[in-house]
Protein backbone atom coordinates (compact mmCIF):
# COMPACT_ATOMS: atom_id res chain seq x y z
CA UNK A 1 0.00 0.00 0.00
CA UNK A 2 1.27 3.44 -0.80
CA UNK A 3 0.72 5.77 2.09
CA UNK A 4 -1.10 8.91 1.10
CA UNK A 5 -1.24 12.19 2.98
CA UNK A 6 -4.32 13.25 4.94
CA UNK A 7 -6.56 15.62 2.99
CA UNK A 8 -7.89 18.42 5.13
CA UNK A 9 -10.44 21.13 4.45
CA UNK A 10 -11.47 23.73 6.97
CA UNK A 11 -13.70 26.75 7.26
CA UNK A 12 -14.04 29.32 10.01
CA UNK A 13 -17.52 30.50 10.84
CA UNK A 14 -18.23 32.73 13.84
CA UNK A 15 -14.91 31.83 15.42
CA UNK A 16 -15.46 28.09 15.19
CA UNK A 17 -13.51 26.13 12.63
CA UNK A 18 -15.16 23.10 11.08
CA UNK A 19 -12.44 20.73 9.96
CA UNK A 20 -13.01 17.83 7.60
CA UNK A 21 -10.38 15.23 6.93
CA UNK A 22 -10.08 12.28 4.58
CA UNK A 23 -7.47 9.62 5.25
CA UNK A 24 -6.90 7.15 2.46
CA UNK A 25 -6.54 3.79 4.22
CA UNK A 26 -7.86 0.22 3.61
CA UNK A 27 -9.20 -0.23 7.19
CA UNK A 28 -9.20 -4.03 7.01
CA UNK A 29 -11.04 -5.59 9.94
CA UNK A 30 -9.16 -8.88 9.92
CA UNK A 31 -12.39 -10.85 9.49
CA UNK A 32 -12.70 -10.67 5.71
CA UNK A 33 -11.45 -13.44 3.43
CA UNK A 34 -10.00 -13.10 -0.04
CA UNK A 35 -10.92 -15.11 -3.15
CA UNK A 36 -8.75 -18.03 -1.94
CA UNK A 37 -10.48 -18.11 1.43
CA UNK A 38 -7.43 -16.69 3.18
CA UNK A 39 -8.06 -14.26 6.00
CA UNK A 40 -7.02 -10.74 5.02
CA UNK A 41 -4.96 -9.51 7.98
CA UNK A 42 -6.28 -6.62 10.05
CA UNK A 43 -4.90 -3.26 8.99
CA UNK A 44 -6.58 -0.19 10.41
CA UNK A 45 -5.89 3.24 11.83
CA UNK A 46 -5.65 3.06 15.61
CA UNK A 47 -4.91 6.61 16.54
CA UNK A 48 -5.56 10.02 15.05
CA UNK A 49 -4.01 13.10 16.58
CA UNK A 50 -5.19 16.61 15.73
CA UNK A 51 -2.96 19.51 16.56
CA UNK A 52 -3.73 23.22 16.53
CA UNK A 53 -0.57 25.33 16.18
CA UNK A 54 1.46 22.41 17.47
CA UNK A 55 -0.63 21.68 20.57
CA UNK A 56 -2.79 18.58 20.68
CA UNK A 57 -6.44 19.51 20.58
CA UNK A 58 -8.10 16.17 19.97
CA UNK A 59 -7.07 12.54 19.98
CA UNK A 60 -9.19 9.85 18.40
CA UNK A 61 -8.78 6.14 18.97
CA UNK A 62 -10.44 3.88 16.48
CA UNK A 63 -11.24 0.24 16.13
CA UNK A 64 -11.38 -1.67 12.86
CA UNK A 65 -15.04 -0.80 12.38
CA UNK A 66 -14.39 2.70 11.10
CA UNK A 67 -15.12 2.76 7.37
CA UNK A 68 -12.51 2.39 4.65
CA UNK A 69 -10.81 5.68 3.72
CA UNK A 70 -12.06 7.31 6.93
CA UNK A 71 -13.83 10.62 6.84
CA UNK A 72 -13.59 12.55 10.05
CA UNK A 73 -15.00 15.96 10.90
CA UNK A 74 -14.68 17.95 14.09
CA UNK A 75 -14.81 21.53 15.35
CA UNK A 76 -12.25 23.80 16.94
CA UNK A 77 -13.36 26.66 19.18
CA UNK A 78 -11.85 30.12 18.97
CA UNK A 79 -10.00 29.49 15.73
CA UNK A 80 -8.60 32.36 13.74
CA UNK A 81 -7.13 32.79 10.27
CA UNK A 82 -3.51 31.70 10.16
CA UNK A 83 -3.96 28.86 12.66
CA UNK A 84 -2.31 25.66 11.52
CA UNK A 85 -4.24 22.41 11.85
CA UNK A 86 -2.27 19.20 11.61
CA UNK A 87 -3.82 15.76 11.54
CA UNK A 88 -1.75 12.61 11.75
CA UNK A 89 -2.65 8.94 12.07
CA UNK A 90 -0.89 5.77 13.12
CA UNK A 91 -2.19 2.32 12.18
CA UNK A 92 -1.84 -1.09 13.83
CA UNK A 93 1.18 -1.92 11.63
CA UNK A 94 3.01 1.19 12.78
CA UNK A 95 2.56 3.09 9.55
CA UNK A 96 1.67 6.74 9.73
CA UNK A 97 0.82 9.76 7.67
CA UNK A 98 -0.27 13.32 8.21
CA UNK A 99 -1.60 16.45 6.61
CA UNK A 100 -1.58 20.14 7.39
CA UNK A 101 -3.87 23.05 6.71
CA UNK A 102 -3.51 26.75 7.39
CA UNK A 103 -6.92 28.21 8.17
CA UNK A 104 -8.06 31.18 6.14
CA UNK B 1 26.38 -19.86 45.80
CA UNK B 2 27.63 -18.18 42.71
CA UNK B 3 25.01 -19.87 40.58
CA UNK B 4 22.29 -18.79 43.00
CA UNK B 5 23.46 -15.23 42.85
CA UNK B 6 23.36 -15.05 39.10
CA UNK B 7 19.95 -16.64 39.02
CA UNK B 8 18.72 -14.11 41.53
CA UNK B 9 20.30 -11.37 39.49
CA UNK B 10 18.64 -12.74 36.41
CA UNK B 11 15.25 -12.81 38.07
CA UNK B 12 15.71 -9.32 39.45
CA UNK B 13 16.72 -8.16 36.00
CA UNK B 14 13.69 -9.76 34.46
CA UNK B 15 11.43 -8.24 37.09
CA UNK B 16 12.74 -4.76 36.42
CA UNK B 17 12.28 -5.22 32.70
CA UNK B 18 8.70 -6.30 33.33
CA UNK B 19 8.15 -3.34 35.65
CA UNK B 20 9.63 -0.91 33.14
CA UNK B 21 7.68 -2.21 30.18
CA UNK B 22 4.48 -2.20 32.21
CA UNK B 23 4.56 1.56 32.67
CA UNK B 24 4.54 2.69 29.02
CA UNK B 25 1.92 0.04 28.28
CA UNK B 26 -0.34 1.64 30.84
CA UNK B 27 0.29 5.08 29.40
CA UNK B 28 -0.29 3.97 25.84
CA UNK B 29 -3.33 2.15 27.14
CA UNK B 30 -5.70 3.14 24.28
CA UNK B 31 -8.01 1.19 26.55
CA UNK B 32 -6.78 -1.83 24.58
CA UNK B 33 -9.29 -4.23 26.03
CA UNK B 34 -12.08 -1.84 25.10
CA UNK B 35 -11.60 -2.25 21.38
CA UNK B 36 -11.22 -6.00 21.68
CA UNK B 37 -14.22 -6.50 23.93
CA UNK B 38 -17.03 -8.40 22.26
CA UNK B 39 -19.89 -7.31 24.53
CA UNK B 40 -21.01 -3.77 25.17
CA UNK B 41 -20.96 -4.29 28.93
CA UNK B 42 -17.29 -5.20 28.75
CA UNK B 43 -16.69 -2.05 26.71
CA UNK B 44 -18.49 0.04 29.34
CA UNK B 45 -16.31 -1.45 32.06
CA UNK B 46 -13.08 -0.93 30.12
CA UNK B 47 -13.86 2.63 29.07
CA UNK B 48 -16.03 4.11 31.79
CA UNK B 49 -15.13 2.00 34.82
CA UNK B 50 -17.76 2.57 37.48
CA UNK B 51 -19.10 5.89 36.20
CA UNK B 52 -22.91 5.97 36.16
CA UNK B 53 -24.46 5.91 32.68
CA UNK B 54 -27.58 8.01 32.13
CA UNK B 55 -29.77 8.53 29.09
CA UNK B 56 -29.75 12.15 28.05
CA UNK B 57 -31.43 14.23 25.37
CA UNK B 58 -28.51 16.65 25.56
CA UNK B 59 -26.49 14.19 23.52
CA UNK B 60 -27.41 14.59 19.87
CA UNK B 61 -26.67 11.79 17.46
CA UNK B 62 -27.28 11.96 13.75
CA UNK B 63 -27.37 8.60 12.01
CA UNK B 64 -29.70 7.18 9.34
CA UNK B 65 -32.58 4.89 10.50
CA UNK B 66 -31.87 2.63 7.56
CA UNK B 67 -28.36 2.19 6.25
CA UNK B 68 -28.41 0.81 2.73
CA UNK B 69 -24.73 0.05 2.84
CA UNK B 70 -23.38 -1.13 6.18
CA UNK B 71 -19.82 -0.46 5.05
CA UNK B 72 -20.34 3.29 5.22
CA UNK B 73 -22.71 4.60 7.88
CA UNK B 74 -22.25 8.29 8.62
CA UNK B 75 -22.63 9.16 12.30
CA UNK B 76 -22.36 12.50 14.08
CA UNK B 77 -22.36 13.01 17.82
CA UNK B 78 -22.52 16.39 19.48
CA UNK B 79 -23.52 17.74 22.85
CA UNK B 80 -24.00 20.97 24.74
CA UNK B 81 -22.92 19.36 28.02
CA UNK B 82 -19.97 21.10 29.70
CA UNK B 83 -16.73 19.41 30.62
CA UNK B 84 -16.73 16.71 27.96
CA UNK B 85 -13.72 14.42 28.18
CA UNK B 86 -14.58 12.03 25.44
CA UNK B 87 -17.12 10.91 22.88
CA UNK B 88 -17.64 7.24 22.09
CA UNK B 89 -19.50 5.43 19.34
CA UNK B 90 -20.67 1.95 20.28
CA UNK B 91 -22.44 -0.46 17.93
CA UNK B 92 -24.03 -3.26 19.98
CA UNK B 93 -24.12 -5.99 17.34
CA UNK B 94 -20.68 -5.49 15.79
CA UNK B 95 -18.05 -8.15 16.59
CA UNK B 96 -16.27 -5.46 18.62
CA UNK B 97 -18.91 -2.97 19.75
CA UNK B 98 -16.57 -0.05 20.43
CA UNK B 99 -16.03 1.60 17.08
CA UNK B 100 -14.42 4.94 17.74
CA UNK B 101 -13.49 7.16 20.64
CA UNK B 102 -12.54 10.82 20.67
CA UNK B 103 -10.69 12.52 23.49
CA UNK B 104 -11.35 16.23 23.67
CA UNK B 105 -8.60 18.71 24.19
CA UNK B 106 -8.92 22.29 25.44
CA UNK B 107 -10.00 23.89 22.16
CA UNK B 108 -11.99 21.15 20.49
CA UNK B 109 -15.77 21.35 20.51
CA UNK B 110 -17.84 18.31 21.46
CA UNK B 111 -19.02 17.75 17.92
CA UNK B 112 -17.61 15.00 15.73
CA UNK B 113 -18.58 13.16 12.56
CA UNK B 114 -17.19 9.90 11.29
CA UNK B 115 -18.24 6.97 9.12
CA UNK B 116 -18.48 3.48 10.57
CA UNK B 117 -19.05 -0.07 9.38
CA UNK B 118 -21.98 -2.11 10.64
CA UNK B 119 -22.14 -5.89 10.25
CA UNK B 120 -25.92 -6.03 10.73
CA UNK B 121 -28.81 -4.07 12.13
CA UNK B 122 -27.99 -2.84 15.59
CA UNK B 123 -28.52 -0.28 18.27
CA UNK B 124 -25.92 2.46 17.94
CA UNK B 125 -24.97 4.45 21.00
CA UNK B 126 -23.42 7.88 21.20
CA UNK B 127 -21.84 8.28 24.61
CA UNK B 128 -20.37 11.39 26.19
CA UNK B 129 -18.00 11.02 29.11
CA UNK B 130 -17.53 13.74 31.68
CA UNK B 131 -15.58 13.60 34.94
CA UNK B 132 -18.43 12.12 36.97
CA UNK B 133 -21.04 10.77 34.56
CA UNK B 134 -21.58 9.21 31.17
CA UNK B 135 -24.43 10.57 29.06
CA UNK B 136 -25.91 8.36 26.38
CA UNK B 137 -28.26 8.47 23.48
CA UNK B 138 -29.10 5.51 21.29
CA UNK B 139 -30.85 4.70 18.06
CA UNK B 140 -31.63 1.55 16.16
CA UNK B 141 -30.17 1.38 12.67
CA UNK B 142 -31.35 -1.18 10.14
CA UNK B 143 -28.71 -2.40 7.74
CA UNK B 144 -29.67 -3.77 4.34
CA UNK B 145 -26.19 -4.90 3.25
CA UNK B 146 -23.61 -5.75 5.93
CA UNK B 147 -20.26 -4.01 6.07
CA UNK B 148 -18.10 -6.67 7.67
CA UNK B 149 -17.31 -9.60 5.44
CA UNK B 150 -18.14 -8.08 2.05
Amino acid sequence: MTIKPVKIRGKIKDGTAKIKALMPHPMETGTRRDANDQVIPAHFIEEVVCELNGAMTLKAEWGASVSKNPYFAFKINSAKPGDVVKISWTDNLGESSSGELTLK
Amino acid sequence: MKGQLTRRRLIQGLMSVVALSAVPLQLLARAKGAFEATKKDAVYKAVFGDLPIVESTDVKMKIPDIAENGAVVPVSVSTSIEGVEGIFVIIDNNPNPLSASFHMGPSSAADISVRVKMGKSSIVRGMVKTADKVYMTSQEVKVTIGGCGG
